[in-house]
């Protein structure tokens, strides 16, 4: 018996040994990507890619969070050569942190203003608006709130979701800081939670909720409820923007960007491009139910027209949306988190 | 009587205990480059006061409700003529192979208007959240941790004490009380431990059930603000509130004598005829099977058969279980040959140093295990950078993370086992290496294997570590079942889940089968 261990455990140091030979060899035509984003969605873009420039893309798949600060512990030692995040906070921290590389200017001229950062370090991939998700069963026409601040009133009281830990709503926390000013917003968070807001752990907990009848009012991202409908066409939940230019209706970007010191910046360089082709931005909206950062793709019929919404959405440049710090420490005297 | 450890002990087991004070060198080494009048602001907050207490609160209820589930189980499958006790034993082994995540979406998904029952039977069930969701969704599958060590305990459980009791005239319910529990205490409080720090850190479950516990404040460090530095010093805060726990634990085994002393024979009990208890107790074992089990079965079927995903999901399955496995064996094998010279010179060879040590392997548990997998990368480009993504990495790391898992069931084994033998063999002319291999090691078969298999199921599904040390591009099926869900893929998720509790369930049948009929 100990005998067989001993064996199986010097074949396992070997096996282990072997492994470290295997994956020291890097082919210098890789492009490494650390991707924020879930592999269901990337992967048929990695292969188009692959087939289509012969560019071998190695992914390292993780939480947005979790990947930003693995890149900060690396340093200059990251393998990585781009970073695609989930939302905008992320790729300012990475910035302000100066991982990330100046991009050519020809990448992102021709996108609208919402969707570029004005130190040129990253670009937006794909739009999320964010909105309100309702019961219609339990929500009247005239009971949809105009105005995110509405929803502080008596006829709100406990029945409104939010996802205080959540990256997309801290994003807007921080453009309402950046609107509204912090006292405002800080009166705001507080109105809410005396008026007995729900919190839940992230968006499509919410829309669950919302269809549960745990809660009548969700502040989610747009994409959510698109899923759960195409999968049941009852499914018994809507969603719908507050009044034009409502903060409420920020528009935040999931961006990706070049690694500083890498030496595959051309190939990086391409694959950027091609996430922002108009076949790749088709993918995004037709299948992953996010909005395109161009017009020429053809629209998903699930989600309003671009130009609505870039009508709705509040004027925010995104480089405003990097102050996260300012926004955690509103949200913990407001003993939100 | 206590001698000093033998060499072929003390050195790897010295080596254990450094190598946890690795990550806690790494927090100590963040946490210094923190600016203090920050680290005061986040640190004595009230609120932080009134997460502590609901994480207690938490902790306090899975403790119970684990108990109540885990030892009638146990006892249940090694004591009684209960048939079936390997089948028996395999399920109630196997909801450890559940994501936590998947147990809460199971629970959750019951009640609501929009719940399964409710869909299905048009019967509307509250839904199911809060404390209560939370101590339920934690308990179903951290249950076998109890199980499994307090399993080990009663098999190894000598008879004659209890028969000597018996014709003394003790009643059962004395005998139950006064020798079988308190012979079982150092299982039931590896258990324990295990378990409490388990829902000290965890986070998925107590995010979906939307109870707000003290890790909640650092995944928002991590997660929301981007930072490793102030993460360090909640991180740290944890790390001390499982310190408690670990300590008290080692407070209350203290001055325990397990193992029968004098002459006699160590023999075995005849099973409990259960007679007319036999109904409640197949009652009661359904009822476990069937929440632990079956309700996380219906969920995944339900997702299944809402969207049924194309067969190209299905080939892939295997493939990346097999994945997922070529790193999780070696991990388990790894942490149990860390766990065994620690767990040998705690019972054996009882000093400051040894208890300090053991002790330690407990950092790695308790340590969030985002924490633990940074320290590894800081390690790692730090001295040798060819392991750097590399799997031997991913091993080291989990291997860490389990060592304290390990120790349970060895720990409890070496406690009910008599010096005296380990005595007779030197006497005999046998040197402490060939007493170790010949005398102690076939007794510990049982427990090996039994921690083999906890850690096996561990690293099965395990995230933070596999996101951050894998090589890029190995993706286990603990990683694509989480990325599905949280883009809220569920049909997607379900069978990559599926195949987690599947597969990890045959392999731990596996691993069990091993342990013969022999003792």
């Amino acid at each position: 018996m100990q005998n067989k261990l001993i064996g199986l455990i010097v074949l396992v140091l070997i096996a282990a040994g072997g492994y470290l030979g295997i994956s020291a060899v890097n082919e210098p035509s890789t492009l490494t990507l650390y991707s924020g984003r879930g592999e269901s969605m990337v992967r048929p873009m990695i292969e188009r890619f692959e087939s289509r420039t012969g560019i071998n893309v190695d992914v390292r798949y993780g939480d947005t969070a979790q990947l930003a600060v693995l890149l900060q512990e690396e340093g200059d030692q990251t393998p990585a050569d781009v970073f695609w995040g989930q939302d905008a906070g992320a790729m300012g921290s990475l910035a302000k942190a100066d991982r990330l590389a100046t991009l050519p200017e020809s990448l992102y001229s021709d996108l609208p203003p919402i969707f570029r950062s004005r130190t040129g370090e990253w670009v937006a991939v794909t739009g999320r608006a964010r909105t309100f998700v309702y019961s219609p069963e339990r929500v009247s026409e005239s009971e949809k709130p105009e105005s995110v601040f509405d929803l502080t009133e008596p006829q709100y009281e406990g029945r409104v979701g939010w996802a205080p830990t959540n990256g997309s709503f801290q994003s807007f926390v921080t453009a309402m800081r950046h609107e509204h000013g912090d006292e405002r917003t800080l009166e705001w968070l507080e109105a809410m939670d005396d008026n007995g807001v729900e919190a839940f752990r992230n968006n499509s907990s919410q829309v669950e909720g919302v269809a549960d009848g745990a809660i009548d009012f969700g502040l989610v991202n747009n994409y959510y409820l698109p899923r759960y409908k195409a999968n049941d066409e009852q499914y018994p939940a809507e969603q719908d923007f507050f009044e034009s230019g409502d903060i409420g209706n920020l528009v935040n970007v999931a961006g990706t960007g070049i690694i500083k010191g890498t030496e595959n910046r051309e190939q990086a360089v391409e694959f950027i491009r091609f996430l922002l082709s108009p076949e790749a931005q088709e993918y995004f909206t037709q299948e992953v139910h996010e909005y395109p950062v161009r017009s020429d793709v053809e629209r998903n019929p699930q989600l309003k027209p671009l130009e609505e919404l870039v009508n709705a959405a509040p004027e925010i440049n995104l480089d405003e949306l990097e102050d996260l710090e300012g926004t955690l420490d509103l949200l913990r005297e407001a003993d939100l988190i | 009587m206590a001698q000093r450890a033998p060499l072929h002990i003390l050195a790897p087991a010295l080596l254990v205990a450094v190598a946890m004070v690795v990550p806690l060198g790494y927090l100590g080494l963040r946490a210094f480059q923190a600016d203090p009048q920050t680290v005061m602001d986040l640190v004595f907050r009230e609120r932080n006061l009134h997460l502590l207490i609901n994480t207690l609160k938490l902790s306090f209820g899975v403790l119970v409700v684990t108990t109540i589930i885990a030892l009638p189980l146990a006892w249940l499958v090694t004591r009684t003529d209960m048939g079936h006790r390997r089948l028996l034993t395999i399920l109630g082994v196997v909801p450890l192979a559940v994501p936590g995540y998947v147990m809460a979406y199971a629970l959750i998904g019951i009640g609501g208007h929009y719940g399964i029952t409710a869909q299905l039977f048009d019967w509307q069930l509250p839904r199911i959240q809060g404390y209560w969701g939370a101590v339920a969704g934690l308990s179903l599958y951290t249950f076998p941790y109890l199980f499994l060590n307090l399993r080990s305990a009663l098999l190894g459980l000598d008879a004659s004490l209890e028969e000597s009791a018996r014709s003394m005239g003790h009643s059962e319910t004395a005998i139950f009380r006064r020798i079988i529990l308190s012979q079982l205490m150092p299982s039931l409080m590896a258990g324990w431990l295990v378990i409490g720090l388990y829902a000290l850190g965890d986070f998925g479950v107590v995010a979906l059930m939307r109870y707000e516990v003290f890790s909640y404040a650092i995944f928002n460090q991590y997660s929301g603000a981007f930072d490793r530095i102030y993460a360090a010093w909640l991180s740290l805060m944890l790390l001390a509130i499982a310190l408690v726990f670990v300590m008290s634990e080692s407070v209350i085994l203290r001055r325990r004598r397990l193992a029968s002393t004098g002459r006699g024979v160590e023999r075995h009990a005849p099973p409990h005829q259960l007679g007319k208890w036999r109904i409640p107790a197949w009652v009661f074992v359904s009822v476990v099977v069937l929440a632990s089990l079956g309700l996380p079965v219906v969920i995944l079927a339900y997702w299944l058969l809402m969207a049924p995903p194309p067969l190209s999901f299905f080939l892939e399955v295997p493939l990346v279980f097999a994945r997922s496995a070529v790193a999780a064996m070696p991990a388990a094998l790894l942490a149990t040959a860390m766990a065994l010279p620690v767990a040998y010179l705690a019972v054996r060879h009882p000093s400051r140093m040894a208890n300090a040590v053991e002790r330690s392997a407990y950092i790695g548990y308790a340590i969030p295990p985002l924490t633990l997998a940074l320290a590894l990368v800081f390690l790692a480009l730090n001295t040798v950078t060819v392991l750097y993504q590399t799997l031997a990495l991913l091993i080291l790391g989990w291997a860490l993370a389990t060592v304290a898992l390990a120790m349970g069931p060895l720990r409890s084994t070496l406690m009910q086992m008599r010096p005296s033998m380990e005595e007779a063999a030197h006497s005999l002319g046998h040197g402490p290496s060939s007493t170790f291999f010949n005398v102690v090691f076939p007794h510990l078969r049982k427990s090996i294997l039994a921690a083999l298999a906890l850690v096996f199921l561990f690293c099965m599904k395990e995230l933070p570590i596999t996101f951050l040390l894998a090589p890029t591009g190995y993706t286990t099926l603990a990683v694509t079942v989480f990325s599905r869900t949280s883009e809220g893929m569920m049909a997607e998720a379900a069978p990559f889940a599926a195949a987690i509790m599947l597969f990890s369930g045959l392999s731990v049948a596996l691993i069990l089968n091993r342990e013969g009929d022999r003792h």
